[in-house]
């Protein structure tokens, strides 16, 4: 692999930019990997990543139906924050703020992490006590939070209407400053980059039509452009398409795919410079580089695949955004666009094996996955790996909704849906 | 948004009037107590969410208030029949494969 660095743009500059190396290969599927990868998007490729990587394990397909972070990596608003609850989620994506944080020097690949802090809003007494109690549990997790009253978070975010004149005053926050954005798409390039660079291959436009068993155990894959392709191990990291995956292996999973939906404004001049969350009257928002103001809508009620919803849902959320934000009331938006998510009835991961033998789940990440891409892929790598769960994953088995030990996020962690 | 007709209200109202309260024709077990912890997790939360053709439960929340089933396509939205509770779907996904085959 080519390193990036300012003396290689220096030298590339002299030849205009012409020579430099192909991000990655685009090999031929061998016949058979120690482990297929199902689903190239910024799950999927840092999972490839760190089974290489940590493990050791390089004789690694990831398999993607269309282009490589092609799906929900490029639609999410790119929010990153640790500030969970419980015990179990709160060490699962502080383990990824971890490697969020090294994450561009590990790579090699600036994914413009910018951790520009992260405010959740209260707007009743309820909420500041969730509140309270969530940035407890996070002081005693040893992750960063504070809470804040109205007056700090106008000096934070000084054009934010914290009167009592909104129809949801705002009084008070959580605010993580560890919290913030990163570039999604420089996510799955850098992972893809890094992963091909220790010998994965990644294989698009090439989709996975059933999953291949002999005796309850999965041998291979049969794609559409491929054939057959077999594997030690397969692990599916497909998102919204989990439940199809699942039925093609025969089980059924606790998850429900809903569109979700996000728009960006035209760019204006910088405004907002930190990541503004408010799970009460639903609206998410912070600018990015380019200056257009990245809003998060909610999911659409009605299950659908249709990477698209209903307009009404967009309404809402700027609704909710004009209140807290009047500036941006004349603010034009440029384009609006859906993903489609798994969602878990509680709010949490399933990272898990399955019924069949040799088949692995990373999927249920709902509304919230972007902001656990590292994290994830690293520890599914481990539990793809050692062929069973791995201390960190245990809690987040899809067999927790049998012996009914959930993990329930829902509302209580800034979850905002 | 969807423009949905009320089998109770039979009337064409929009989407907002409306909740999704999911899959449709899960039957609660008759004797919960008797259920093993599998048997209640999979009632409770195992859904098949497909993508295609999908059997779904609704209310009209700030209508009649009433529920009633939705036979709709997952992919396309498309809304293909619209039947009370205790009404059997004439549109499944073994008919809808099976019209395509002809």
């Amino acid at each position: 692999m080519q390193k990036y660095s300012g003396f290689g743009l220096l030298k590339h500059a002299l030849s205009h930019h012409e020579n430099w190396q192909r991000v990655w290969r685009n090999p031929v599927p061998k016949k058979k990997y120690d482990v297929i990868i199902v689903g190239g998007g910024g799950h999927g490729l840092a999972t490839a990543y760190y089974l290489a990587k940590v493990h050791g394990i390089t004789n690694v397909a990831v398999l993607e139906k269309g282009y490589l972070g092609g799906g929900n990596t490029a639609r999410n608003t790119t929010i990153v924050r640790s500030n969970y609850l419980w015990d179990e989620s709160a060490k699962l994506y502080e383990h990824a703020m971890k490697l969020w944080e090294g994450l561009s020097q590990d790579l090699n690949y600036n994914v413009m992490f910018s951790q520009r802090g992260v405010l959740n809003l209260g707007h009743t007494l309820q909420d500041m006590r969730d509140i309270e109690r969530r940035v407890n549990a996070n002081r005693l997790n040893g992750i960063d939070g504070e809470v804040l009253d109205p007056q700090s978070i106008k000096e934070i975010v000084p054009m934010m209407d914290c009167s009592d004149k909104p129809r949801y005053p705002i009084m008070g926050a959580s605010w993580q400053p560890r919290g913030g954005v990163a570039r999604h798409d420089a996510v799955a390039w850098g992972y893809a980059r890094a992963a091909d660079a220790l010998g994965v291959d990644l294989i698009q436009q090439c989709e996975v039509v059933d999953i291949i068993q002999e005796d309850g155990a999965a041998t291979g894959v049969m794609t559409k452009t491929h054939g057959v392709i077999s594997a030690n191990r397969i692990g599916c990291v497909t998102a919204g398409n989990s439940g199809v995956m699942a039925a093609m292996a025969g089980f059924k999973l606790p998850l429900e795919s809903h569109p979700l939906q996000a728009l960006v404004s035209e760019p204006i001049k910088p405004i907002l410079d930190t990541v503004v969350m408010s799970n009460h009257v639903h609206g998410y928002v912070s600018q990015s580089d380019k200056g257009d103001l990245v809003i998060g809508a909610g999911i659409d009620g009605y299950l659908g695949y249709g990477q698209r919803g209903g307009y009404h849902t967009i309404e809402h959320t700027v609704q909710a955004i004009v209140e807290m934000f009047p500036v941006f009331s004349r603010v034009r938006m440029n384009r609006q666009w859906g993903g489609i998510v798994d969602t878990c009835p509680d709010a949490c991961p399933i990272i898990s094996a399955t019924p069949v033998e040799n088949l692995f789940f990373n999927c249920g990440w709902g509304t919230g996955g972007f902001k656990a891409t590292p994290g994830s892929g690293h520890v599914f790598a481990g539990t793809l790996a050692a062929g069973k769960a791995t201390e960190m994953a245990e809690p987040f088995s899809m067999f927790r909704f049998h012996d009914g030990a959930l993990i329930d996020e829902h509302g209580a962690a800034g979850v905002a849906h | 948004m969807f423009y949905i007709y009320c089998p109770h209200c039979e009337e064409h109202r929009e989407e907002e009037e409306f909740h999704a309260s999911g899959e449709a024709h899960i039957p609660r077990p008759l004797d919960p107590e008797s259920c093993t912890d599998k048997e209640w997790g999979e009632y409770m939360f195992f859904r098949t969410n497909p993508r295609g053709i999908h059997h779904e439960l609704w209310v009209h929340a700030i209508g009649c208030r009433k529920f009633f089933n939705i036979t709709r396509d997952t992919q396309t939205y498309e809304i293909k029949e619209v039947y009370k509770i205790g009404e059997k779907p004439t549109i499944t996904a073994a008919s809808v494969t099976a019209a395509k085959e002809v």
